[in-house]
């Protein structure tokens, strides 16, 4: 296959379709619009249906039936629209329904803005709904990643019958970068036929119930047992990591994520350039959060920087990581505001030089 | 040599119910299932059970069902029949659930005209929940959160679904039926007979209200629930046809020259 030039919401949407996905439901929301345009027009060419739903409550209650039907959905949308899903996505992770959530973050709280940000981490990897559950978390820093993460999520969706979110902001969205898509590609997990789908009864087996509804609480808190112990095979098979300038020494370790983190990757080439040894360390899945590989990283370098486009959200796992063993620090912009190399570069300089002061936050 | 002449329908599971005495839903699941037997669909039917007293419909009829949220039956009945166009999908869902949080959903899932059937059933209460006011509570009827009395003022009238839905042009077929005596029950399952048939032969979206009744939080004994029903509902919600496929939309009238 060759590679094409694709803007990265229109490689979410063809990934999507390129993993068997035939159903899209979604809500118009700036600045994804342009995935669920591309599958309006992209999956009635496959056989699949679009649908605009009249709401993300609506969306996110549409791929729990289209989910539980057996076949390959997902939707879209902005963080305000993220929080309308939540209703629908605490009753997916309840009843073990695989789905595909992208996440094209937005600044917030509230209407907010709708340029890049990070805000929503606590969200995706901590409380993405009502109860007791996780989701997986993907975070793509470009354009082939998001696609190759896209195709990963489907297949993890379904080997753990649970949503799986990919998490990017409005660069992943709009940015245009070559983009390949193998035709060779098989599933990174082996599939079991979904047995469980209510697809009708024939009388050959039991009736198919997808549910939520515990009221026997000996029997719901078995149910808690069994989702917690799925949601500690990922955090013990699935963790994903990247790092980059790490090979050899290095004084400081930055922690970033998503697009952050290549803003973080620039300013390390300049700082390579001038004999400063600065490496990054890059979650790629945000849940499970890497914290070992946090931890074995910062052990090499005298102080850790985490990068952010938020308040702080994803440096309370850092520190979590660390528990005080090495200092960190903390550079953010906000607002969809975002961090330039050259922030990155100043701030390094000042770790390396004492002239940055430790931060903690929690 | 004895011939059965009444029994169980197959898509109606053999279990007790939890419902209250005198309620009727256990008749208005019997009807549907009766239905879905007479079409011989049961093979191939979901339903999409809502919340409300009717939560755990999923038990009681003998097909594979979807749990949904509260109000969201429609959106998960999209979702089901938009994946597997093959399947009978239908939703049960109460007053609550239905015209109250869920009504974005009923009005747009009718819109969209998806093939799906709703059944949709009426006692003019919240019933799970301990008796509070309803969308569908009628004026001065007494609910745990208007212990006077529906109060027009401020609480506005009831909210009528069938003729509501029925303004939309899309919806193929909506109708009101009542089970309060063996007769409009008759009439209540060709309601319903209809309603899915349009769904097997392809026709969009059918909607069938269903009065019926609540004495557990009508605060009457079960045995004068039906003519309460009778006395109280059916004036303000008169059974009967609404929309057929064949009767189109309700264009406005132009005035008289």
């Amino acid at each position: 296959m060759t590679k094409k030039l694709m803007k990265g919401s229109e490689a979410i949407g063809e990934a999507a379709v390129q993993s068997g996905c035939k159903l899209f439901f979604g809500y118009p929301i700036t600045p994804q619009n342009e995935i669920p345009e591309y599958m309006s027009m992209r999956l009635p060419q496959v056989g699949g249906t679009f649908v605009q739903a009249e709401s993300e409550v609506a969306a996110s209650n549409m791929i729990y039936g289209a989910a539980g039907s057996g076949e390959r959905v997902m939707t879209s949308s902005s963080s305000p629209g993220i929080s309308l899903m939540a209703e629908g996505i605490s009753y997916l992770a309840g009843s073990e329904l695989p789905v595909v959530i992208v996440n094209i973050v937005r600044a917030g709280p509230g209407l907010g803005g709708i340029l890049p940000s990070q805000g929503d981490y606590f969200q995706a990897t901590k409380g993405l709904g009502h109860g007791d559950f996780r989701v997986l978390v993907l975070a793509p820093w470009s354009v082939q990643e998001a696609a190759d993460l896209v195709q990963d999520a489907f297949d993890l969706a379904d080997y753990y019958r649970n949503p799986v979110m990919v998490l990017g902001d409005g660069l992943i969205g709009q940015m245009m970068e070559p983009v390949e898509f193998r035709s060779d590609r098989t599933p990174i997990k082996e599939l079991p036929p979904k047995t469980w789908a209510a697809t009708g009864c024939d009388g050959s087996r039991p009736t198919n119930i997808i549910n939520s509804l515990f009221l026997d609480p000996e029997e719901l808190e078995r149910h808690n047992h069994k989702l917690k112990a799925k949601y500690d095979r990922m955090v013990a098979d699935e963790i994903r990591v990247a790092t980059y300038g790490a090979e050899g020494d290095f004084d400081v370790l930055i922690v970033a994520y998503g697009t952050v983190a290549r803003v973080c990757s620039t300013a390390i080439d300049e700082l390579r350039e001038e004999g400063l040894r600065v490496a990054l360390l890059r979650p790629i899945t945000l849940f499970p959060f890497p914290y070992e590989a946090v931890r074995e990283a910062a052990v090499q370098a005298r102080a850790v920087l985490v990068v952010e486009l938020s308040s702080g959200q994803m440096i309370e796992d850092v520190q979590l990581a660390l528990a005080r063993s090495r200092p960190v620090h903390f550079l953010n912009r906000m607002g969809g505001m975002l961090v330039s190399p050259d922030e990155v570069v100043a701030k390094a300089k000042a770790i390396l030089d004492g002239r940055s002061a430790e931060v903690f936050h929690g | 040599m004895a011939e059965t002449v009444f029994a169980r329908p197959q898509a109606l599971a053999d279990v007790t119910t939890h419902y209250c005495p005198g309620c009727t839903h256990g008749v208005i699941h019997r009807l549907v299932a009766e239905v879905i037997d007479e079409l011989g669909v049961r093979e191939r039917t979901v339903g999409i059970a809502p919340v409300g007293c009717s939560v755990l419909a999923y038990n009681y009829f003998a097909t594979d069902f979807h749990e949904a949220a509260h109000g969201r039956a429609p959106a998960v009945a999209t979702g089901v029949k938009r994946a597997r166009p093959d399947l009978i999908v239908f939703s049960y869902q109460g007053d609550g659930d239905l015209a109250s949080i869920g009504m974005a959903e009923i009005i747009h899932c009718a819109n969209r005209g998806e093939k799906v059937t709703v059944v949709f059933v009426n006692n003019a209460i919240y019933g799970m929940t301990g008796g509070q006011m309803a969308p569908t509570t009628l004026p001065g009827q007494v609910a745990t959160t208007c212990q006077l009395g529906r109060d027009v003022a401020t609480a506005g009238h009831p909210i009528r679904v069938a003729e509501l839905i029925s303004t939309l042009r899309t919806p193929a077929f909506v109708a009101r039926a009542s089970v309060h005596n063996p007769l409009v029950a008759v009439h209540a399952k060709e309601m319903l007979r209809r309603a899915f048939r349009y769904q097997v032969e392809g026709v969009c979206f059918s909607l069938v209200e269903i009065l019926s009744t609540c004495p557990t939080n009508w605060g009457i004994p079960p045995a004068e629930s039906t003519s309460w029903l009778e006395k109280n509902m059916l004036p303000y919600y008169p059974v009967g046809i609404f929309k057929t496929p064949e009767s189109g939309s309700r264009e406005p009238r132009p005035l008289p020259a």
